[in-house]
C-alpha cells in the first residue's frame, strides 16, 4: 500500500512512568547512565507467589502505597493507580486542562492502549470469591472489563470527545497515534489525549511462561544468546493537537499499521508485516528510509521477534550505504527492553516516548543486557543499524515499532520542526 | 497532496452489506424476516460454524472468534469484497468472557497450568488475529473496546479510515454471554455478532453520522430479541437498516450518542 503523506500533529506534552521511574527526567537519566529498571521477579500474592517464576520484571515504584483521590476511589486497582500515577507528570494535569480550555472538552478524543487492562482486579477477585461471586469491594463491572483504563482516563480528565480503548496486545498503544491522527483529521476532534497503561498481573507472567517466552535471566535483546523476555509495566501519554507550522516543536510524522496474516503467537519470519507497518509509517511522513535518526526497535528479545525484526529492518534501511564503513551518523536503531522489560500494551508509549526523548536531547540509547562480562554477541541477522552503545547525535525523524499477538503491527514517525 | 482537515465532526459511508448472528437468527436474512414478522429461524445453530477457519479448527475455536468471522464474511461475500483487500476495525465490549474467566480461575488455583493456546486467545484482538490469518490479509486490523459505547466508537473509527483514505472498511461488533463468578458482574447471556462493509463511494443506504449529547434509541424488535447481550447497543442501527428507517441514535459514551442519518436510495 502507498499513502500520501499526511498533516503533521504537534505533540504538546508528553510523559512516561516505567520501572525506571516516574516522569520523563527519570527516563532520560537511566537511559543516558545506562540504569536498568530490571529486578528480580517479587511480583504477586497467593497462588501466584507459591508458583513465582524465576525471571526479571520490570516493577514500577510506589503503586502499593498510592492512593487514589476520594472520588476515584471506586475505581482502585493496579492499573488505575499506575494510569493516575502516570497522569500525574510532566505537567500533564495542565497541559490537559488547557486543551480543553481551548477546544472544549467535547473536541479533545481520549484513546488509550492496553494489553490486559485491569485484569488483575479480576484475578483477585478469583481468589477471594463470596459464596461463588465477586467479593462486594470489587463487584464493579468497570474493573473487569478491556475498556477500564479508557473509562478511568475519561473520568479522571473530563474529556468527552470520543474515548476509547485500543487493545491489539503489544501494538496497542502505538496503535492510539494512528486512531488520534485520524479522528483530527476527520474532523471529529481538535486534539486528542493518547497514552497506554498495563501492569503486571499473574495473566500475563503465567501466560508468556505458557508460551516459552519467558527469560530466567536479564533479556538481551538481539543478541545471538537470547532466550526470552522480561515482563514490565508502564503507563503514559501525549498530547496531540493540529500543528501550526509557525511554532516549532515535537511532531507525530506519520504512522503505518499491517498485519503478519501469519500466526497468533509467532512474528512472520522475514518480517514482513513489520516492513509494511514501517514502509506505511515513512509513506505517511514523506521521508525516505535514510532520513530517520533513530528507530526504538520491538525487540522483544524473544529468539523469533528479534531475528525477524532485524530482517526487516536491514530489508528496509539497505546494506548499500552502510556495511564495514558506515558511517556513525547512520540509523541507530536500538531496543530499550533490557531498561523497561516488555511493558506490553504500554510498550507503544513508552517507546514513543523514547523516540521523543531522542529527538528532543539527541539522546540514542543503545542495548542493555550483555552478559556477566559486559560482552554482547549481535545476532548474525542484525545489520551494522542495529547499535548496542549509547549515542549522543542531534536527529530529526525517530521511529517507534510495536508489534502484537494476531501479527498486530504498528510504526510511528516523529519529527522535530 | 495533504490530507484535508475539515473542521466538522460528521462522518460519511455506504453501507455496502450486513452480516448479522445472533441466536435463532444465524443469518442477516432470518434477522430482517424477524423484524418483518417476527419468526426465528428454524433448527438455528447455537454457534456459527465460520467457514474461514480449517474444518477442525471451527468447532474447538472460540465462540467470540467464531461469531465475529461468521458475520465478518458473510458482510465481505454480501459486498463481493475479498477479506484479504480491508482493512478491519473490531470492536467487542468484554472479548471472550469464557476465556477470561479460564484464566482467572486457573491462576487462582494452578498457575502453571494456563494453556498456552487460551493464553493467546485471551487478547481483545484474537478474532481480528484469526480473521488478518485465516483470510491471508495484511492490511491493518484494530480490536477496540468502549463499554457500552463500543460499536458507535469502532463506527466512528471505521468512518475515520475512510475519510483519511481507505476505499472500504469491514466492521466488526460481537459479544459473548457471562459464565461463572464473572455473571455477578456482567450479567449477560447469548452470543451476538454484527458487521458491515462500509465504503466511502460504494453501493447502498448513505450514513451520516454525528457525535452529540443524547439518549440512544430504544430497542427495536431485534434490541429486545438480543438485550442481555453486551453489544446490544449496536442494535437500534440494525434494526433500522431491517425496517428501511431514516435514523438511529447509537450509546456513544457517558451521555452522548452517536446520531445516524440513513439514506436510501
Amino acid at each position: 500500500m502507498s499513502f500520501p503523506p499526511m498533516t503533521p500533529l504537534a505533540i504538546r506534552a508528553y510523559t512516561a512512568t516505567t520501572a525506571l521511574g516516574h516522569g520523563r527526567e527519570a527516563q532520560a537519566e537511566a537511559l543516558r547512565t545506562r540504569r536498568s529498571g530490571l529486578r528480580r521477579n517479587d511480583f504477586g500474592e497467593g497462588a501466584t507467589a507459591d508458583a513465582r517464576l524465576e525471571t526479571w520484571i520490570g516493577r514500577v515504584e510506589g503503586i502499593e502505597t498510592l492512593a487514589l483521590p476520594p472520588e476515584l476511589a471506586a475505581y482502585d486497582c493496579r492499573n488505575n493507580r499506575l494510569a493516575w500515577l502516570a497522569l500525574q507528570q510532566d505537567g500533564l494535569p495542565e497541559a490537559i486542562a488547557a486543551l480543553r480550555e481551548r477546544h472544549g472538552a467535547e473536541r479533545v478524543a481520549v484513546v488509550i492502549g492496553t494489553s490486559t487492562s485491569s485484569i488483575g482486579a479480576s484475578e483477585e477477585a478469583y481468589t477471594r470469591l463470596d459464596d461463588g461471586a465477586f467479593p462486594a469491594d470489587l463487584r464493579r463491572p468497570l474493573l473487569h472489563t478491556p475498556h477500564s483504563p479508557g473509562y478511568f482516563v475519561q473520568l479522571t480528565t473530563g474529556l468527552r470527545g470520543p474515548c476509547v480503548t485500543v487493545a491489539t496486545a503489544c501494538s496497542s498503544s502505538a496503535k492510539v497515534f494512528a486512531q488520534a491522527a485520524r479522528l483530527i483529521h476527520a474532523g471529529v476532534v481538535d486534539a486528542a489525549l493518547v497514552g497506554g497503561i498495563d501492569t503486571l498481573c499473574g495473566s500475563v507472567l503465567f501466560g508468556f511462561n505458557a508460551l516459552g517466552l519467558v527469560s530466567t535471566r536479564r533479556c538481551l535483546p538481539f543478541d545471538a544468546r537470547r532466550d526470552g523476555l522480561n515482563l514490565g509495566e508502564a503507563g503514559g501519554y501525549a498530547l496531540l493537537e493540529r500543528h501550526d507550522p509557525a511554532r516549532p516543536g515535537l511532531t507525530l510524522r506519520g504512522y503505518g499499521e499491517s498485519s503478519d496474516a501469519h500466526h497468533m503467537s509467532a512474528p512472520h519470519p522475514e518480517g514482513l508485516g513489520a516492513r509494511l507497518a514501517m514502509q506505511g509509517a515513512l509513506a505517511r511522513a514523506g521521508l525516505a528510509p535514510a532520513e530517520i535518526g533513530y528507530l526504538n526497535l520491538h525487540g522483544t528479545a524473544t529468539p523469533a521477534n528479534d531475528t525477524s525484526e532485524a530482517i526487516a529492518v536491514r530489508g528496509l534501511f539497505g546494506e548499500g550505504a552502510f556495511g564495514a564503513g558506515m558511517p556513525d551518523d547512520g540509523l541507530h536503531a536500538s531496543s530499550t527492553k533490557g531498561w523497561t522489560g516488555h511493558t506490553l500494551g504500554a510498550a507503544g508509549i513508552v517507546e514513543s516516548v523514547f523516540a521523543l526523548l531522542a529527538l528532543e536531547r539527541g539522546l540514542l540509547p543503545g542495548m542493555l543486557g550483555s552478559d556477566e562480562a559486559g560482552e554482547t554477541q549481535p545476532d548474525p541477522a542484525c545489520g551494522p543499524q542495529i547499535r548496542f552503545d549509547n549515542a549522543e547525535r542531534t536527529i530529526r525523524y525517530a521511529m517507534n515499532n510495536s508489534f502484537g499477538f494476531g501479527g498486530n503491527n504498528a510504526s510511528l514517525v516523529f519529527g522535530r520542526e | 497532496m495533504m490530507t484535508t482537515t475539515v473542521p466538522t465532526n460528521m462522518l460519511t459511508a455506504h453501507i455496502e452489506s450486513i452480516g448479522f448472528w445472533a441466536n435463532g437468527l444465524p443469518s442477516w436474512q432470518a434477522a430482517r424476516e424477524f423484524v418483518a414478522t417476527g419468526a426465528l429461524a428454524d433448527g438455528a445453530p447455537a454457534k456459527p460454524s465460520p467457514q474461514l477457519l480449517a474444518p477442525n479448527e471451527r468447532r474447538r475455536s472460540p465462540e467470540s472468534v467464531a461469531v465475529a468471522l461468521d458475520v465478518a464474511l458473510a458482510a465481505c461475500a454480501d459486498a463481493g469484497r475479498a477479506p484479504a483487500d480491508l482493512p478491519s476495525v473490531f470492536t467487542s465490549t468484554h472479548g471472550d468472557l469464557s476465556i477470561t474467566d479460564y484464566m482467572c480461575a486457573t491462576l487462582a488455583t494452578a498457575p502453571r497450568d494456563i494453556s498456552p493456546t487460551k493464553f493467546h486467545n485471551s487478547v481483545h484482538n484474537a478474532a481480528a488475529g484469526y480473521w488478518t490469518i485465516g483470510a491471508g490479509c495484511m492490511r491493518e486490523a484494530t480490536a477496540i473496546s468502549a463499554y457500552d459505547a463500543s460499536f458507535a466508537q469502532g463506527l466512528i473509527e471505521a468512518m475515520a479510515q475512510l475519510a483519511e483514505g481507505s476505499d472500504a472498511v469491514l466492521l466488526v461488533g460481537y459479544d459473548t454471554g457471562s459464565v461463572g463468578p464473572l455473571l455477578s458482574v456482567h450479567d449477560c447471556a447469548g452470543l451476538l455478532g454484527g458487521a458491515l462493509v462500509l465504503s466511502r463511494h460504494g453501493k447502498g443506504p448513505r450514513l451520516v453520522a454525528t457525535l452529540a449529547d443524547g439518549e440512544a434509541s430504544a430497542p427495536g424488535a431485534l434490541g429486545r430479541h438480543a438485550a442481555a447481550n453486551p453489544m446490544a447497543p449496536m442494535l437500534p442501527l440494525f434494526d433500522a437498516l431491517a425496517a428501511g428507517a431514516p435514523r438511529a441514535a447509537l450509546k456513544a459514551g457517558p451521555n452522548r450518542v452517536l446520531t445516524l442519518e440513513i439514506g436510501y436510495d
